[in-house]
């Protein structure tokens, strides 16, 4: 397991024998070197994937590595939603009005089959894929992924935060959904994405 | 209405020099020694005990929906009985659209170490109702919420027959009856949509509130907009 190793952009210049005592960097370097190592989580953990995050967050896996060791049980105060188990649609609500009330810049990571498309809920009560309510950076497969999974995916948010542009502000535009259906994106790729797949395709939603 | 409380000796099921009750260890299928309950329920309610089932040990009471409140209040109040534990309540639909739907209920006694489950028998194309037994049991409230809320049964006298488990506005039916789709009737940004449209925080309504005895406690500002007469429930 690893990142492809990608060489630093060398925007550090500094000559530690040349008596001048400052460095030059670029302020996007900076700012996001910043924020990718103190990424505070705000947990929000419906099943089993939940075990395995607290798992990543003790002390064997050591979330604290990433400056993630402070977990945000306020929204207000989080950079990071991470989404771990199955939402039903009575939750979805709930999720939605978390990730409102988070400050940008935020990102979210949906860890694990079940909040990234359903999972084997392929019923009437779950959510197909959290992506269908809120936006999404990162998806972690599993079930439950393991703790080296989210690390990797916590990887990859920092490699993403990385190489965000301060200049490019529509990142940081909040989305706002459909006044009157409350949908971030239309009904149609909603029911696309949400179609059965697998073993479940031939189950019709007409009978029994 | 209830009756006071005779502390048992562990290992022996009535007060004084009764036998005490040893586990059985060969139980028998079908045809086993029926609870000594029913013995006592035919006696006091004649024909309203429609079938006694005994399976692998555990009787099984089917029962007229009609006087179904008055026989749970006799066995809960009657010393002999003493079901003082109402431990599951719950209903079955079978795939045959021919049989009737059951409610069952599972009754516990715990002096006498007895285990009793009744069942009422709810015929195709009659209305799906049956009488209440939260004025005997107050645990009864959420199991017969959430077997509405899953099989649309309605329960007379309950005080509040709401859905527990889905929104309360929820409109696609009742998930585990057997002509109900997997999926749900409506389509997948139907469903989301109107799951969006629920208002987290009603949840807990300012009625429920209200009449909870932690009144005094909440904070000034949430008293006085009960006071005023404020709803949030829908």
């Amino acid at each position: 397991m690893g990142l492809i190793h990608r060489p630093e952009p060398d925007v550090v210049s500094y000559d530690p024998k040349g008596g001048d005592g400052w460095v030059t960097t670029r302020l996007d370097f900076l700012v996001n070197w910043g924020r990718a190592n103190s990424l505070w989580p705000m947990p929000f953990g419906t099943a089993c994937c939940a075990i395995e995050f607290m798992a990543s967050a003790a002390s064997q896996f050591d979330l604290a590595r990433f400056g993630m060791e402070r977990m945000s049980f306020s929204p207000r105060q989080a950079d990071v939603l991470i989404c771990a188990g199955r939402v039903p649609f009575k939750l979805a609500p709930v999720i939605r009005r978390i990730w409102q009330q988070m400050l940008q810049p935020k990102w979210c990571i949906s860890m694990g089959a079940c909040a990234s498309t359903g999972g084997m809920f392929d019923n009437y009560a779950v959510v197909q894929g959290i992506d269908t309510i809120i936006p999404v950076d990162v998806y972690v497969p599993g079930c439950p992924p393991r703790p080296e999974g989210l690390i990797y995916g916590i990887m990859m948010l920092q490699e993403k935060v990385k190489r965000e542009r301060g200049a490019d502000t529509s990142l940081r535009n909040e989305m706002e959904p459909d006044p009157t259906s409350q949908l971030y994106i239309p009904s149609s790729a909603i029911n696309e994405l949400s179609e059965p797949f697998g073993n479940s395709v031939n189950q019709t939603r007409s009978g029994l | 209405m209830t009756t006071p409380i005779t502390l048992v000796a562990a290992g022996s099921a009535l007060p004084g020099d009764a036998p005490a009750p040893a586990t059985l260890r060969k139980v028998d299928h079908r045809g086993g020694l029926p609870s000594p309950s029913v013995d006592a329920l035919g006696a006091k309610f004649g024909t309203a005990v429609k079938r006694v089932d005994v399976v692998w040990g555990e009787t099984t009471v089917v029962v007229d929906g009609g006087r179904l409140q008055e026989i749970v209040r006799w066995l809960h109040d009657d010393p002999s009985q003493r079901y003082e534990y109402l431990s599951d309540l719950t209903a079955v639909e079978f795939r045959d659209s021919e049989q009737p739907l059951e409610v069952v209920w599972h009754l516990r006694s715990i002096a006498f170490r007895r285990f009793l489950r009744l069942k009422v028998l709810l015929p195709r194309g009659t209305p799906l109702e049956v009488q209440s037994v939260w004025p005997i049991y107050k645990g009864a409230d959420w199991l017969e919420r959430e077997c509405y809320d899953m099989f649309g049964i309605r329960f007379a006298g309950h005080p509040d027959l709401r859905r527990i488990l889905m929104w309360e506005q929820y409109k696609e039916g009742f998930p585990l009856r057997k002509d109900f789709p997997l999926r749900g009737r409506f389509s997948r940004a139907e469903q989301l949509r109107q799951a969006l449209a629920a208002n987290p925080e009603a949840r807990y309504s300012m009625e429920e509130l209200s009449i909870a005895d932690a009144f005094e406690d909440l904070p000034q500002e949430m008293r006085a907009r009960l006071r005023s007469g404020e709803k949030t429930g829908e």
